[in-house]
């Protein structure tokens, strides 16, 4: 098989594919062993060549996969009546210590926010598939651990936690605020 | 946060330098009118998120907070809270609590050699937690303006895994041959089968045929002593009968080469004529 039929395979299959495709999934396509560079090498070309398309290759936290490119979202979801949900501000905030701090438990979140933490609001981020408990606190009552998950990564477009703003820049950013104001 | 937010750009933008220039009174903006108050306490995630507010809008630098003047309008506020009858959360009264506690330590004289060892500023904590709240209350806007799979983008999926998945069967003649042909030979096995005695007997037929090669009284071509209208059951059985004639040797096959006429004649017939040639 030529490696340019290949890439078209790899191509297709992305394309078909419903979840993020790994390197593993792609090599079990083919009958001839590919090694991962030669693998990353063909996805490289494919994302190369998606320049000019409307959709991009993404490498995901759990592997690769296509979407659109996001200066077009603002269209597409005119075609979705239905309007994604916004998430209030406990949410996001409850989102942004579990992403940050994880693990952490419903405890440590209340440290932090000062506030009672809504057991709606974790089961909503639960249920989203972006948070799930990953063990227990030694410490009396046991809480669980909340850390976020693959699908969140996916969901947000990052391969991993380390791409998620960064810390740092969000509080050089305040310090600035404060100094310019 | 709209609500707020709203406020914000609606109030005089009063410029209070605490550091760097001479203030000339308390930060007035501390003070919220009560008809807004009532629409921002809903908006506020909790105590540490209404202090930040007022720390913010005053633009007091949060690392040396006036504890007297932020005590006393966060206590109007709790004050405003009751009046309204909202439901103070008691995280708010907790807070309160603190921040008296906090002003009332700083008013206390400190010992020079507790001072001198550095001793840790009584809003420390109040601080690092107000800074810690803050970092993570900008990090889940944050959070939110990073693009997700449904709002900011979508996921390509092509209808190609969907129909292969439920691909049709493919079916070639052969299989509808096969299928045909097991249908029949179900019908076969299910089809009744009347099993009716015998009609047709082969002694019968033996009869006949000795009758028909007498009147005949010589050589009979063999394809002659077959009738085809009798039906099938009749011509074999009349072929079983002639079989069973030659085998009990009461007539005589003859063919004079291959693939030449055969030629049938009762046996008897010739043992009289060979009687009467020697007698």
């Amino acid at each position: 098989m030529e490696l340019n039929t290949v890439k078209r395979t790899l191509e297709a299959a992305l394309l078909a594919a419903q979840e993020p495709l790994t390197l593993n999934q792609m090599k079990t396509m083919f009958d001839m062993e590919l090694s991962n560079e030669v693998l990353r090498k063909l996805l490289d070309e494919l994302r190369e060549e998606a320049a000019e398309r409307p959709i991009e290759l993404l490498q995901l936290a759990s592997g690769w996969r296509y979407r659109t490119r996001p200066e077009f979202a603002s269209y597409l979801v005119r075609l979705n009546p239905e309007k994604p949900a916004k998430y209030s501000r406990s949410v996001l905030e409850t989102l942004a210590i579990i992403a940050y701090r994880q693990p952490v438990t419903r405890g440590d979140i209340e440290d932090i926010r000062g506030v009672a933490v809504n057991a709606q609001v974790i089961r909503m981020l639960e249920e989203r598939g972006w948070v799930d408990t990953v063990g227990h606190r030694d410490t009396p009552g046991r809480p669980a651990l909340l850390a976020t998950t693959k699908q969140f990564l996916d969901d947000l477009g990052l391969r991993s936690l380390s791409e998620l703003p960064s810390l740092q820049e969000i509080s050089h950013n305040l310090e600035l605020d404060h100094v310019t104001t | 946060m709209s609500e707020t937010e709203q406020l914000e750009l609606d109030m005089p933008s009063h410029v209070a330098r605490i550091y760097g220039e001479p203030m000339a009174q308390l930060p007035l903006d501390l003070y919220i009118p009560p008809e807004a108050l009532e629409i921002m306490l809903d908006a506020f995630e909790g105590p540490l998120d209404l202090l930040l507010y007022m720390i913010r809008k005053a633009d007091i630098n949060i690392l040396d907070i006036p504890m007297a003047p932020l005590t006393a309008q966060y206590l109007v506020y709790i004050e405003a809270m009751r009046a309204h009858n909202l439901e103070l959360a008691a995280d708010y009264l907790v807070m309160a609590a603190l921040l008296i506690e906090i002003k009332s330590r700083m008013l206390l004289p400190r010992h020079k050699s507790v001072e001198e060892e550095g001793a840790e500023d009584p809003r420390a904590e109040l601080v690092r937690r107000l800074m810690e709240y803050e970092q993570m209350k900008l990090a889940g806007q944050r959070l939110n303006e990073v693009g997700q799979a449904g709002r900011e983008f979508f996921w390509v999926e092509t209808l190609l895994e969907k129909t292969a998945t439920r691909a049709l069967p493919e079916v070639c003649p052969e299989d509808l041959a096969a299928a045909w042909q097991v249908i029949l030979r179900q019908a076969r096995l299910k089809s009744a089968h009347k099993i009716r005695r015998e009609e047709l007997s082969v002694r019968e037929h033996m009869g006949i045929i000795m009758r028909h090669l007498q009147n005949i009284g010589g050589f009979i071509r063999f394809e002659d002593l077959f009738d085809p209208t009798t039906g099938v059951p009749a011509v074999v059985v009349h072929f079983l009968a002639l079989l069973e004639l030659a085998r009990e040797k009461l007539i005589e096959v003859s063919q004079a080469e291959a693939f030449a006429p055969v030629y049938i004649r009762s046996a008897i017939l010739e043992l009289e004529e060979d009687g009467t040639e020697h007698g």
